[in-house]
C-alpha cells in the first residue's frame, strides 16, 4: 500500500507546488466559474420559488465546465518539458501516476468548489452547509477527477486537445452529472433522504467503477 | 570493481521497430558488456532516438529480444527504468520548480535515501551547485542540459543512455560531459551515446557504431583496414541525410 500510496503523494506534492507557483489554474477556474454563476443569474433571474428546480443545474453545469478547464491543464503541464516521459521512465507504478495526477486535480477542483459554493448560496439563496449536498460535491468531483484525468492522458496526445478533451470528457461523465444534479435538488429541496438513499449510492457505484477501469486504461494508454 | 559484474549491460537480438509502413530497425543485433562506452553515429531519422526510447522503455520493439541489466524489457520495465538515467532532447524538468527542486522530486520517485544530498552531490559534479536555487525558466539552455544530466546520473544508474547529449552544450561542458561519461564507464557501468558530429564522436574513447539502414555496424579494431573503413562510411551516411 506504501509503495502505491508513497509516489502518488510525491506527485501532489509537486503539483501544489507548480500550482503554488503559477497560480494559473485556481484562478482561471475561479474566474470562469464566477463569469458562468454571474451570466445564470442575470439570464434565469432565479425566484425562490424556482431554486430548487434550477440551482443544482447551474451548480453542476459550472462545476463541470470548470473541470474541463482543470483537466486541460493537468497533463499539458506535464509535457511541456517532458515531464510525462520523466515520470514514466522512473520506476514508479502507472497505477501511483495516475492516482497522484487525479488527486490532485481533485484537491484543486474542490478547493474552486468550496470558493464558489458560498456565492451560490448568495446568489441563488440556498443553504450551503448540508452534509447530503457537501458529500455530492465530493463523490461527483472524484468521478470528475477520475474520468478527466484518463481523457486528459488521451487528449494531450492529440492535435487538437483542448476540443478533444470535453468531446471525450462529458459523455461519459454524463450519468455522474444526472446523478450529482438529482442528488443536490433533493438536497437543496425538502427531501435530502431521497438524494442520500437513491442519487448517492448510484454516484459510489461511478466513482467505484471508475476508479478500477480508469487506472488501467490509462496504463494502456500512456504505453508509446 | 565492477558494480554490476555478471551478463552482459545490454543485450539486444533481432529487435525491430517500425513506424506504418516505415521500418526503422530490423534485426539489429548488439551486446554491450559493462564497463563499456558505445557511440553510435547516424543522420537525421535513421532511429539512433528511436533505439534510446526502446533501450529506456519509453517505446515498445514490434520484435526481437532484449536485455537490460539482464531484465527482459518486456516482462520487467520496472527494474530496468530504476537501472537505467537518460539524457533526451527534452528535460523532463518543470520550468516553474528550481534545479534543486526538479532533482529531489525525481530523487524521491526513484526512492533514494536523502534525495537533497543526492541531488546536491549531482548537481555539484555537473558545475550547477551555485545555480541550483534557480527556477529553470531562469537557466540558460545549455545550463537546464547539465541540470538534466544531473538528473540521469542522480540515483546511480548501471547503463545510462544519452540522446545527442552534447547539443546546446559549450565546449567546457562537454569536456565536463566526456570525464563524466568516462568515469562512468570505468566503474563498471556502461554508456550508450547518440551523436551526429563525427569529430566529437571519434575523439572519444569508447566503442563505435554507425547506425544504417535499420541496423547497427560496429567498428573494427582500432588500426585496421576495418576501422578507415568504417570513418568513412559514418561520414558518407551523416552526409546522405544533410
Amino acid at each position: 500500500m506504501m509503495q502505491l500510496l508513497r509516489p502518488v503523494l510525491i506527485l501532489v506534492r509537486k503539483d501544489i507546488l507548480l500550482e503554488w507557483r503559477s497560480r494559473d489554474l485556481v484562478v482561471s477556474m475561479l474566474v470562469f466559474s464566477l463569469l458562468i454563476v454571474v451570466v445564470f443569474n442575470f439570464a434565469l433571474n432565479v425566484t425562490p420559488q424556482q431554486v430548487t428546480v434550477l440551482a443544482p443545474g447551474i451548480i453542476w453545469v459550472t462545476f463541470a465546465f470548470a473541470a474541463t478547464l482543470a483537466m486541460n491543464r493537468s497533463f499539458v503541464r506535464e509535457m511541456e518539458q517532458g515531464g510525462l516521459a520523466g515520470l514514466l521512465l522512473s520506476p514508479v507504478s502507472r497505477d501511483a501516476i495516475f492516482l497522484g495526477k487525479a488527486l490532485g486535480s481533485f484537491l484543486f477542483m474542490l478547493l474552486v468548489e468550496a470558493a464558489l459554493l458560498p456565492v451560490f448560496g448568495a446568489l441563488l439563496n440556498f443553504p450551503v452547509l448540508s452534509f447530503t449536498l457537501v458529500l455530492t460535491i465530493v463523490m461527483a468531483t472524484l468521478g470528475f477527477a477520475l474520468v478527466g484525468t484518463l481523457f486528459s492522458a488521451i487528449a494531450v496526445q492529440t492535435r487538437s486537445r483542448e476540443i478533444m478533451l470535453p468531446v471525450l470528457f462529458f459523455p461519459v461523465i454524463l450519468p455522474v452529472i444526472i446523478a450529482a444534479v438529482e442528488a443536490s435538488s433533493a438536497s437543496i429541496g425538502s427531501e435530502p433522504g431521497v438524494g442520500l438513499n437513491r442519487w448517492l449510492p448510484l454516484l459510489a457505484i461511478f466513482d467505484a467503477l471508475f476508479l478500477v477501469i480508469c487506472p488501467w486504461v490509462f496504463a494502456v494508454v500512456v504505453e508509446e | 570493481m565492477p558494480v554490476n559484474p555478471v551478463g552482459d549491460a545490454i543485450k539486444l537480438e533481432g529487435l525491430e521497430k517500425s513506424f506504418g509502413d516505415w521500418p526503422v530497425l530490423w534485426d539489429l543485433d548488439l551486446t554491450l558488456g559493462w564497463g563499456q562506452f558505445l557511440v553510435i553515429f547516424g543522420g537525421n531519422g535513421v532511429g539512433k532516438s528511436t533505439l534510446l526510447r526502446i533501450l529506456s522503455t519509453q517505446a515498445r520493439a514490434d520484435a526481437g529480444k532484449a536485455l537490460i541489466a539482464g531484465y527482459d524489457l518486456r516482462r520487467n520495465p520496472q527494474a530496468v527504468r530504476s537501472r537505467v538515467g537518460v539524457v533526451a532532447h527534452q528535460t523532463f524538468l518543470y520550468d516553474d520548480l528550481t534545479a534543486l527542486e526538479n532533482l529531489v522530486y525525481y530523487g524521491r520517485l526513484f526512492g533514494l535515501d536523502d534525495p537533497e544530498k543526492k541531488a546536491d552531490e549531482a548537481l555539484s559534479r555537473l558545475g550547477m551547485d551555485r545555480r541550483s536555487g534557480q527556477r529553470l525558466r531562469s537557466l540558460s539552455h545549455g545550463m537546464q542540459k547539465r541540470v538534466a544530466i544531473a538528473r540521469a546520473i542522480m540515483h546511480r544508474p548501471s547503463i545510462l543512455l544519452l540522446d545527442e547529449p552534447e547539443s546546446g552544450l559549450d565546449r567546457g561542458s562537454v569536456e565536463l560531459l566526456r570525464e563524466l561519461l568516462q568515469e562512468w564507464a570505468a566503474s563498471g557501468r556502461a554508456v550508450v551515446m547518440t551523436t551526429h558530429d563525427t569529430e566529437l564522436g571519434f575523439s572519444w574513447t569508447g566503442q563505435l557504431g554507425l547506425l544504417a539502414e535499420g541496423k547497427l555496424h560496429l567498428r573494427g579494431p582500432e588500426g585496421s583496414g576495418d576501422s578507415a573503413d568504417f570513418r568513412r562510411r559514418v561520414t558518407v551516411s551523416l552526409g546522405a541525410s544533410r
